[in-house]
């Protein structure tokens, strides 16, 4: 390679780290990583949100709530190829990973863009096209993660849901959506989770380079669509058990 | 016209900047942002004041020296259309202007609203050329590029390279200047003997600049030329690419 002495230097240097380490180190690639690791949590958001569907399927003849039997069968999946609750743990393994993954993405390109302009603009800035999502990433992105710490620690672990019984799924839920605070901030972390998702779906075909005129103008629609489906769904949940639709 | 500008005035890099007020009675309405800057600055320098520094040269939109943050919009508010371009028309009568230089940790400020874009050539010389034996020119047609490349290829060469896009960008990114030179060389065949080794040079050569792209698209809208977003996806594509075919070729290396 002839390029500049600075760009041969700075290629063996860059040689002497491990691959994945130097391949990580760039931003176009964190971002990469975001984007791959955002697929794994639409797709995971998606199931997640037909799973809870199931809350409006009510108990069958014999008194158990469809969702119930549901959290069993995660419970049972893949057995007896692996143990019980195997594939749970490998599917919140993967997801953990991603979270570490996606954060520290965020983090390091978010302090490596705020030193791109240390000095800011003194007069009011204005935008053409970036929207109130795309501005508010950062935002959302960090209470959306508070908030699925809060929402482990209340229908998983139990901590901070005084009726919860391990395994009762219906009742777990009916439990915690019964306190209005504690819906209301459900709900309010549902809308700042569609804000996410919405700059986040359409921006990671960009991320990942998936760009051809064929679908180039669906990418926004999906976005709208995908956002609207999960919002809607999600939101649903402690709104109909708030109001007594669902008991 | 009569207006008020709002300018921002910094002696040398060091120096702490600050807003100065000017009045500007009796602008011709037809005239160019740059010429409405340039009377302004005759009677400054009448008035015995040190004139606004500002960066300008071809004045037809080709060139890319000039280049104003006007009212918080890279270019001002007409789009697709560099400072030059821009016509007082385009202002009411008592408006008063804001104009501020480029902010970007890749473009220290010499002066007022004058920037050093210098950072734009060590990524061109990083990797945007082609490496060619010099000597007679090749026959015409002896390399044949399909149509649609050589139309890609020219909408990216469109480029001027003014930095519209780093100002614009809520990050400070140089994503879609160094797309556009990507694409420029990568989407012909004179490019592809290098097209591994340029994006991977250019995009980190850009990295030691500038933020990162968080897709809001505002570089698009503020760029002079209306280069596209698509070449950024395409950029990114030939990177990631790029960083698992370097690594298999670093691999031959004896």
């Amino acid at each position: 390679m002839t390029t500049t002495d600075k760009g041969t230097d700075r290629g063996s240097a860059n040689r002497r780290r491990p691959w994945a380490i130097e391949f990580y180190s760039s931003a176009v690639v964190k971002k990469w990583v975001m984007a791959i690791t955002g697929i794994i949590f639409l797709g995971y958001v998606f199931v997640h949100m037909l799973g809870n569907l199931k809350l409006y399927l009510g108990p069958d003849p014999t008194g158990v709530f469809a969702i119930d039997h549901y959290g069993e069968w995660l419970r049972e999946l893949l057995e007896p190829f692996l143990p019980r609750v195997g594939a749970l743990w490998i599917i919140r393994a993967v997801l953990a990973a991603s979270v570490v993954l996606h954060i520290h993405a965020a983090y390091s390109l978010t302090v490596a863009n705020w030193k791109a302009r240390p000095v800011r603009y003194q007069s009011p800035r204005e935008y053409l096209v970036a929207n109130y999502a795309s501005r508010t990433m950062r935002w959302s992105g960090v209470i959306v993660g508070a908030f699925i710490v809060f929402h482990l620690m209340d229908l998983t672990i139990g901590t901070v849901n005084p009726d919860f019984v391990a395994g009762d799924v219906h009742a777990n839920l009916i439990a915690s959506f019964s306190r209005p605070v504690v819906a209301i901030f459900y709900i309010v972390a549902n809308l700042l989770l569609g804000l996410h998702i919405f700059h986040g779906t359409w921006s990671l075909f960009q991320s990942i380079g998936w760009n051809n005129p064929r679908f180039n103008e669906w990418r926004r629609w999906l976005a709208w669509v995908f956002t609207a489906v999960i919002v809607v769904a999600n939101v649903s949940f402690p709104l109909t058990v708030l109001t007594g639709l669902v008991t | 016209m009569n207006i008020t500008l709002r300018v921002w005035r910094q002696d040398n890099p060091d120096a702490p900047g600050r807003f100065v007020e000017y009045d500007a009675p009796d602008i011709e309405s037809h005239s160019s942002f740059l010429e409405m800057l340039d009377v302004v600055n005759e009677r400054l320098t009448d008035q015995g004041e040190e004139p606004i520094a500002f960066d300008s040269d071809c004045r037809e939109g080709i060139c890319g020296m000039c280049g104003l943050m006007i009212n918080g919009l890279a270019h001002g508010p007409q789009q697709g259309t560099a400072t030059c371009q821009l016509h007082m028309r385009k202002f009411e009568d008592g408006d008063v202007i804001t104009i501020e230089p480029w902010r970007a940790a890749g473009f220290p400020i010499i002066r007022d609203l004058v920037v050093d874009r210098s950072s734009f050539d060590r990524i061109i010389e990083a990797g945007g050329y082609i490496t060619v034996p010099t000597g007679s020119a090749p026959d015409a047609n002896l390399i044949l590029v399909p149509k649609p490349a050589a139309d890609a290829a020219m909408d990216a060469a469109a480029c001027i390279g003014c930095g519209a896009c780093v100002a614009s960008c809520p990050n400070g990114a140089a994503q879609l200047f160094v797309a556009a030179k990507v694409a420029n060389l990568n989407l012909l065949p004179q490019g592809q003997p290098e097209r591994w080794t340029r994006v991977e040079a250019m995009v980190d050569e850009m990295e030691r600049y500038f933020g990162s792209c968080t897709n809001h698209g505002e570089c698009e809208a503020a760029c002079p030329k209306r280069i596209s977003l698509d070449f950024i996806a395409m950029m990114n594509r030939d990177y990631i690419k790029a960083k698992f075919k370097n690594r298999r070729l670093a691999g031959q290396r004896s």
